[in-house]
Formats: structure tokens, sequence, C-alpha cells
């Protein structure tokens, strides 16, 4: 496990807070609806207990028909993390799929699979997304999961495209096709290897698309709305009114649940990115060089003009006294 | 001018393909789309059948190609057929007075939180690690939540709890009617107010964070330091050498990333019942209005066509190697 320790230092300190955090996220999509006190449908039969602001009892208050918003949130966790993983994961397939494929096998392959790509990269998916789905009969988890990958690929495949152009051109590539390797095992041993920072982070940009994408067609009522995702949550919530009533405990927590995951994961991905290339870390800002504020930015200062930097007033009088005649710079210095 | 050709030609070739695939899905999809309209109004007569078959042109007469021919010919001069839900009036006529209010709404705030974003990215870029630059990961939180959940939050705030703001809809129906007068533009401008803070306060961390890595990259090359190193003024060298070059990543990036920013605003304008594509798109979508749906799908693949070509047009006014690899060398 000491690899593990040793990785977990290098990270930048953007990607240990997403991290953090989305793991916070996956504990509770694993333990949350065991935990959680009522089951997210139960309707409280007592009047008294609808849209009631939150109390000890019920942490998050209560929807207008008694239901708990907290145990709402839990079940919903694991709905919504679990789409977009499987997303996430099959798109991402895809993407190397075709990325590699296209690089690797150029011309004619090459030039239809990218203009399917760039096809794909110009069209809007959202309102693809609702043609679709808003066609199909049934709207349950896996023909959204099929249409949500189906149109979340190319982004990942555009830039495995592009970084498996590099490295084809290396010379370890053309060693192991001399030596007789195998097409599919250069792919596999040789080249996957190289890109695996690469297909994470558009693995993690892909569930962040799906999180994004399923929950607005959930909000609009395009999902399963028997079941408990963070989108339909806050589309019942949308259908009761919950703004207008001013019920905030209703759709303040699904919708901050959302944006905190989505945030880990953005955390994440820009972390990713420092590691790749360092000039992109967080540098310490501006330093104190002699009194004067130096950018990393800025040219080298010159200590020397610096150092001597006189006051005005007294600059003023120096011009009218004989040592002056020593120094060369104008009476009151530029610096001054 | 060969790069424009291509770029044409790819675009007409998306174009093709978003206008077959509308074609296609209404026929591919499992279940039948006559009979789920059917099944949502049961007090229609059997004999609509036919009639909605018509509506939707499923059950035109012909072959495959017959049909595809005289679809594309519909498109051509913007007959979409009628509306399912306003009965009488067609869909390019319900979509004419959508159109409008997204575009003007969701195009003058992305432009704007585009301009904004680049700018601050150029600032933070520049003074890498300062106080903009620390400010990013709370902008990244801004950015991941999603457009409609932060229009939720402003409007509890601001138009709830505040009153500073109206509620919903385009303009107040009880005070002013549509019309070029200066009471209708007024209370349009205050009802647009809070929409367009939403979509500039949630994209304009993503331009930023962009403009921020290329400016650092670009600022590192070589020709920077010696344009500091011949003594120009910090002013110069900001604008003319290094965000001149980085804004040609930022540029391309605009182009793909504006399906993105349409799509989050067009669910945005569902919380606020605004009067534009967005809301009708959800009209369609509630009421299972297929040929509304259809033709809102091919307006919006069009619109973001159209402004990646602008996009690329820009693109070949800035940057001079683009313009050099048309002329042949």
């Amino acid at each position: 496990m000491s690899w593990l320790s040793s990785f977990w230092r290098q990270l930048p300190m953007r990607a240990k807070v997403g991290a953090v955090l989305l793991g916070i996220f996956i504990l509770a999509a694993i333990i949350g609806p065991l935990v959680a006190s009522y089951a997210p449908g139960y309707q409280n039969p007592s009047p008294s207990l609808s849209l009631k602001p939150p109390s000890a009892q019920y942490l998050l208050g209560t929807t207008q028909t008694g239901q708990d918003v907290l145990s709402q949130l839990l079940t919903g966790i694991r709905l919504t993390l679990v789409l977009a993983f499987l997303v996430g994961a099959i798109a991402t397939a895809l993407s190397v799929l075709v990325g590699m494929t296209s690089a690797f096998l150029g011309g004619v392959w090459d030039e239809v699979l990218s203009l399917i790509t760039n096809v794909f990269l110009v069209i809007p998916a959202l309102p693809l997304l609702i043609l679709l789905l808003g066609y199909l009969p049934n709207r349950g988890q896996t023909p959204t999961i099929i249409v949500l990958a189906g149109l979340g690929w190319q982004w990942g495949a555009r830039v495995i495209r592009a970084q498996t152009l590099t490295i084809r051109n290396r010379d370890f590539i053309a060693a192991s096709r001399e030596s007789g390797e195998k097409t599919w095992r250069i792919i596999l041993f040789e080249i996957m290897p190289n890109e695996v920072s690469l297909i994470a982070a558009s693995f993690v940009n892909t569930v962040l698309y799906a999180i994004g994408a399923s929950v607005a067609l959930a909000f609009i009522g395009l999902a399963d709305l028997n079941s408990w995702s963070l989108g339909t949550i806050l589309y019942w919530a949308q259908a009761g009114q919950a703004l207008q009533i001013g019920a905030w405990w209703w759709f303040l927590p699904p919708g901050i649940a959302v944006a905190l995951i989505g945030t880990s994961l953005v955390l994440l991905n820009t972390g990713f990115d420092e590691l790749g290339s360092p000039r992109l870390r967080a540098s310490r800002g501006s330093a104190r060089i002699a009194g004067h504020r130096v950018w990393a930015t800025d040219p080298t200062p010159v200590l020397q003009q610096l150092i001597g930097s006189p006051g005005r007033v007294y600059a003023f009088f120096h011009s009218f006294s004989r040592s002056s005649l020593l120094d060369n710079s104008t009476a009151g210095g530029e610096l001054g | 001018m060969s790069f424009l050709v291509r770029r044409l030609a790819f675009y007409l070739v998306a174009a093709w393909v978003a206008l077959t695939a509308n074609f296609f899905i209404p026929r591919a999809m499992p279940g039948n789309a006559v009979e789920s309209i059917m099944d949502k109004f049961p007090n229609l007569q059997p004999s609509a059948y036919k009639a909605i078959e018509a509506m939707l042109g499923v059950g035109h007469p012909g072959s495959l190609w017959h049909q595809y021919t005289s679809y594309l010919d519909d498109v051509a001069h913007f007959n979409f057929g009628t509306d399912v839900t306003n009965y009488p009036a067609s869909v390019s006529q319900v979509l004419g007075e959508a159109i409008p209010w997204t575009l003007i709404l969701v195009g003058t705030a992305t432009v704007i939180s585009f301009l904004l974003g680049t700018g601050l990215g150029i600032m933070a870029g520049w003074r890498h690690g300062g106080f903009l630059d620390r400010s990013l990961p709370g902008l990244m939180f801004l950015q991941a939540i999603p457009y409609f959940f932060f229009a939720l939050v402003l409007v509890y705030i601001f138009a709830i709890k505040l009153h500073w703001f109206p509620i919903a809809q385009g303009y107040d129906g009880e005070t002013t009617t549509p019309g070029w007068h200066w009471n209708f533009i007024a209370s349009a401008l205050q009802h647009s107010l809070l929409p367009a803070l939403t979509i500039v306060l949630t994209s304009v961390a993503g331009w930023m964070l962009q403009m921020r890595n290329v400016m650092i990259t670009t600022i590192g090359e070589d020709y920077v330091v010696a344009a500091q190193a011949k003594g120009l003024s910090n002013h110069r060298v900001i604008f003319t050498y290094a965000a001149r070059n980085a804004l040609l990543p930022q540029l391309q990036g605009f182009g793909l990333a504006l399906g993105f920013v349409v799509s989050g605003a067009l669910v945005m304008e569902i919380v606020f019942s605004y009067p534009g594509i967005g809301l009708l798109l959800l009209n369609a979508v509630t009421s299972n209005d297929y040929p509304l749906m259809q033709a809102i799908f091919l307006v919006i693949t069009f619109a973001v066509l159209i402004a990646n070509l602008v996009v690329d047009l820009v693109i070949v006014l800035f940057d001079p190697r683009v313009r050099a690899r048309g002329t042949g060398r």
C-alpha cells in the first residue's frame, strides 16, 4: 500500500479535496438507503407533518405529503451516482474504442470516425436526449443509461485520438511492431498504459456530464418518476410548488448535493491536470522583494535600484548637495 | 479560403445528420407515436388515428425515400406541421413566437459571460496565484451547480424573499402587451435580469478557468519573455502578445461549449416560466407534442451550427496561420 500513500502525497490539494468529497458521497450512496429512517415514498398520514421545516425528528424537514426529505436524499444519491458511473464507464469504453481505432488505423477509417466524432461534438446533446427519451414509451433506467452513454463519448474520443496519434509515432511503438507484436497487443499493452491518466480524466468528465444531464432530464419529467434520484426529488419539489411556498428545505438539499458532487469531480479533474502539467499548479502568488510586490510573470527585479530608493523630499534636498554629483540618477528618482 | 470551405462542408454534413436523425427517430423508436397520443387522449375516436398520422407525417403514402424527400422539402419551407397542443396554430408559428425571447436572452447573456470570463481569465492567468486565481475553487462550485437549480435559488432569494425581481414570465401581462413601446421593453428587461444573471454566473467560471490555463502556458513562451525584456508595458504584453494567442483555443472551446450552455439555458427557462424555446420544449414533452419536439431539436441544432460557423469566421480573422494554410503553401 506504500505506492498508494506516496501517490496520495503527490496529489495536488485540489484533487485531495475533490477525492474526499466524492468519497463521502460514494459512502452515502452505499449505506444511505440502509440508514434512512423512513422509506423515501412513505407518506406520513398526519396532516400536521406536511411541509414541516427541519426539526430533530426530520432533519431536513418534510414534503407536502409528509415524506422525509433526508430519507429521499439518502436514497436518491445512490441512484444518481450509479447511473452516472455506469454511463461514464460505457461512454469512456466507447471513446477509447473509437479514439484508438481512428488514430491507429488511420486513412479512410480515421476520416470517417473523426467526422462522426465531430458531428456528435457539434450537435447539442440535451435536445437530442429529450427527443429520444420523449419517444421512448417507458423511461426506465436502462434506456436512459444507453441514450446518455450513446451521446456522451465524443469528447473523450477526440482527446484520446489526438494522444494516440502522437504516441503511435514514438520509437518504442515502432520497435514493438518490428519485433512482431500483434496490433491488439500493441494497443492494449504499449499504448493504453500511456493514456491511463487521459482515460481517467475523460471518465470523470463523462460522469460529470451524466449527472448534469440525468438530473436535468428528471427535472423536466423525462425519467422514471416512481424512482428516487436527486433529479426526481427536484421534479416533485417543483411540481409541489416548493419554491412558491418557500419550502427551501425541500429543493435546496438535493440541488446542493448535485452541486457538491459536481464540484468534487471538477476539483479531481483540475487536480489531474495539474499533476500532468506542473505549470498550472497554484503558485504562491507575489513575493515581496525589497518592499516591492513582484509576481512570477514580472521581469526579474534589479535589486540595486530598489534598495536605495529614497523618499521624494529627501531626494529633492539631496539633489542640491555635493554628493548628488556622484550618482547619475535624476532628482526624485524614477523609483522614488 | 479552403479552411472556410472545409468547415462549411462539415457543417452541411452535420446539418444533414441532424435532419436525417430527426427523420428516422420517430420511425425507429419502439412504440408508436400515434398510439401514445391516442392513449394520452382517451376521448379521441378511433377514426382520429389517420388524422394524427397525417399530422405527425408518419402515415405518408409512398416509399421511405419518397417520405424522406417530402420531409426535407417541408423542412426547407419551415413547414413542421400542425401543433398538437395549440391546435389550429402551426408549429412554425408557435416557434416564431418563442425564438426571439430565447435568442435575445441566451445570446446576450452567453456573450457577456464569455467576454467577462475571458477577461477575468486573462487577469487570473497573469497574476497566477493572486486573488482572482485563488477564488477559482469557489467559482468551480458555481460551475458545478445545474443551471436550473441555481435559478431556483436565485428566484427564492431575490424574487420571493426580497421582492427585487419578478418571480416568473417574460413580461408583466397585466400592465403591458408585447410591442415596440417603452412600457413593454422596460418590463421585459426587468424580467430578463434574473435569468441573464443565472446564465452569466453559472457559465463564467468555465470560460475563466479555460482562459487562465491557456494564459499560464502562453506566458511561459519565449516570445512573451522577449516582449517583456524589450521593456514593453505590461498592458501591451498582456493584450497584444499573450492574450491574443491564448484567445484562439478559447474561441474553439466557445464553439464546442455552446451546445452545453444553450441546453442549460433551456432548462433554466423552465424555472422562470420564460416564454422561450425551453418552456416550449417542456410543454411539448409533457403533452407528447412530437412535431413540436422535433422542430425544436432542429431549431436548436441549426442555431448552434450557425454560431459555430460564426466562431470559425472569427478564428480566421484572428489567426493568420489559418489564413496562410488557406491560400495554399
